[in-house]
């Protein structure tokens, strides 16, 4: 992964923050009786976007990992985080403490990234990107039927022993009610932040990650060098499942453990045009530019159209990056899209 | 009697035997029709022949790289130190010790030299401390890869690339190197050099060498043996000085002859008739 473009990244959008405050605060000042604008106000705003992002960013990282180290565009992804959130929910409600749960819903999903590789991979490899991609929208009803049939289809809530009231901090003078934070966010963004360092450790410091990273640059090379393409393909859908738990448990401590989950991956959509299908950071940084984005458009601008413009926002920012950057930020080629 | 033991085991003491080898891509392409070579143990073989001829589908039948592109070994078998290896896979192979170096170099672009280098040794078992010895003696036969070692392999020259190739197939501590157009779009200087390293590494090391070139001049001088493809048949084979002799290797493969540089056209008449004569 490449450190240097995350920073120029990272950088970039920091610094379009103040600046599209005081665009807003222009706008504001325009038409005062739609729009309210406060510095305090749009911070705090900004910061749940980015929080929001961050969730994001978790569910995007699962698709670009499959996407590089197989070229397949996994539909099935959503299905992967609720079927995931769903066996963690099913251990708790057995009585389990959320630790062991957790950890169980992790073999789970390693179990059923093999399952993926050994039933529906292996018999297909080597088919045009297309066929693959229809197999995950096969993968994506088999684990939302299954996880439905085991678990039933009633939302559940899932708890961590995190508290949902509000923690107001830096109170002073510039937040003179303190900057509101909703401590489920917070942890997500910390948990989320954690996974990506790991994984970035993982990719850059280990044989499996070396190997890894061979396979996404050039998968005939590896399979020379007598890198095991399909143990390699087992660890990535591994790693996804993970990453896919570890986005279901944050959304779901959130909203509840429903279908309605496996279909963030909608929301990924419009990240991965944003950061480009290939690229960790792009994934990282295009979650928070989507969060921040959606947050502050349905805030500030969403007035001047009647609200609700949260649901298509990041598409319409999806659109003007393929008119003008099709490979996303960060992407390293022009992938076909499905 | 002597004469008995030969027909017993024709190539009993090759390294590598291939015999009578159908390559089928995609169920329907018939691209090899009867391949058989053999490679001595510490031997230097070329295996020439014109673009299209069938150089590269014969190694990764050894190499099984075959499967990966939708091509199958239907007939004939493939013997690697005595033992058959037409079912295995490639990590089995480079397990055994059979590597292939891609035409066109396949370095891992986005990962550095080093790093390149290291994925070579991925099936070794034998520890930190042996890889890295031989990571210094990569280092040895090509200094240029210890200047580059830090930086992205797509950054590096061609010649550096091949280099790079080389050395990652050896950090799997091969037996044999499947080595495919080593010479493709390299300057004649870088070419003798890369070519000399592997003179080395053949002689030193003890490592055996397949070689595909259309660069018959080159991998004539270099070879002990060589073996000519055309459309999938060997239609000559021989020690390197008697091909290079050879009146029809030199007009066709080393455009050498009496009468000048023949033209295209007399050398797709020259296949057409071979074709019909195989
Ligand atoms: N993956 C493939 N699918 C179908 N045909 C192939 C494939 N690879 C090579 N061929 C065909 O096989 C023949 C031999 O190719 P190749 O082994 O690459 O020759 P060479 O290495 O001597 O140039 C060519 O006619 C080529 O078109
Ligand atoms: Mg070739």
């Amino acid at each position: 992964m490449n450190l240097k473009h995350l920073a120029i990244g990272v950088v970039c959008s920091l610094g379009s923050i103040p600046v599209v405050g005081l665009l807003l605060q222009q706008l504001a000042e325009a038409a005062p009786n739609d729009i309210f604008f406060g510095w305090d106000f749009y911070i705090e705003v900004v910061v749940t976007g980015l929080l929001q992002g961050v969730m994001y960013a978790l569910v995007a990282l699962g698709f670009v990992l499959i996407f590089k180290a197989s070229a397949i565009f996994n539909f099935a992804q959503g299905a992967m985080v609720l079927f995931a959130a769903l066996a963690m929910v099913g251990f708790i409600e057995m009585g389990l403490h959320w630790t062991l749960a957790f950890l169980l819903a992790a073999v789970v999903m390693i179990i059923v990234a093999i399952l993926i590789e050994r039933v529906v991979l292996r018999p297909m490899v080597n088919q045009e990107p297309i066929i693959l991609f229809m197999a995950t929208i096969g993968i994506f009803f088999v684990l939302d039927g299954l996880g439905q049939t085991i678990w039933g289809s009633n939302v559940k809530a899932l708890d961590i022993g995190i508290s949902q009231t509000p923690w107001f901090v830096l109170q002073g003078e510039f937040f003179p009610g303190g900057l509101r934070l909703i401590p489920t966010e917070v942890v997500a963004a910390v948990v989320g932040a954690l996974t990506v360092t790991l994984l970035a450790v993982l990719f850059q410091y280990t044989k499996v990650g070396r190997a890894l990273r061979a396979v996404a640059d050039d998968h005939q090379a590896a399979l020379s060098v007598g890198i095991p393409l399909k143990f390699i393909w087992a660890i990535v859908w591994s790693v996804a499942g993970i990453v896919g738990l570890v986005a279901g448990v944050m959304w779901g401590t959130s909203l509840g453990v429903q279908f309605s989950l496996s279909l963030i991956a909608l929301k990924a959509l419009p990240v991965l045009i944003l950061g480009g299908f290939t690229s960790i950071p792009g994934a990282i940084v295009g979650g928070l530019i989507v969060g921040v984005g959606e947050q502050v458009g349905e805030v500030f601008i969403g007035p001047l159209f009647g609200g609700a413009i949260q649901d298509w926002f990041a598409y319409m920012l999806a659109m003007i990056f393929l008119l003008f950057r099709p490979q996303g930020l960060f992407g390293e080629r022009i992938i076909e899209r499905v | 009697m002597a004469q008995a033991a030969v027909q017993v085991d024709p190539q009993g003491d090759a390294l590598l035997s291939v015999q009578n080898i159908e390559v089928i891509y995609d169920h329907v392409i018939l691209v090899l029709k009867g391949v058989s070579l053999s490679v001595p143990e510490r031997g230097v073989v070329a295996l020439l022949g014109a673009n299209g001829a069938g150089k590269t589908t014969t190694l990764k039948a050894i190499s099984n790289l075959l499967r990966a592109e939708r091509g199958e070994v239907t007939k004939g078998s493939i013997h690697f130190g005595g033992k058959r290896i037409d079912r295995q896979t490639p990590h089995e192979l480079v397990q055994q010790g059979v590597i292939q170096v891609m035409e066109g170099r396949h370095c891992f672009e986005h990962l550095t030299v080093e790093e390149n280098l290291l994925t070579g040794a991925y099936t070794r078992r034998d520890g930190h401390k042996a890889v890295m010895q031989d990571l210094e003696m990569v280092y040895r036969y090509f200094p240029r890869l210890k200047e580059r070692r830090g930086s992205q392999a797509g950054y590096t020259s061609g010649g550096e690339q091949q280099m790079c190739a080389i050395g990652r197939a050896l950090m799997s501590r091969p037996r044999m190197i499947l080595l495919d157009e080593p010479s493709m779009g390299l300057a004649p200087q870088l070419v003798a050099s890369i070519f000399e390293t592997m003179k080395r590494l053949n002689e030193d090391e003890g490592v055996t060498f397949l070689l595909a070139e259309q660069n018959t001049t080159v991998a004539l001088k270099y070879a002990s043996y060589g073996y000519i493809l055309e459309s999938g048949r060997v239609v000559m084979d021989g020690a390197a000085d008697v091909l290079s002799a050879n009146e029809d290797v030199k007009e066709f493969y080393l455009g050498l002859s009496g009468s000048g540089r023949k033209s295209y056209r007399d050398v797709k008449h020259y296949k057409r008739r071979k074709r019909w004569l195989a």
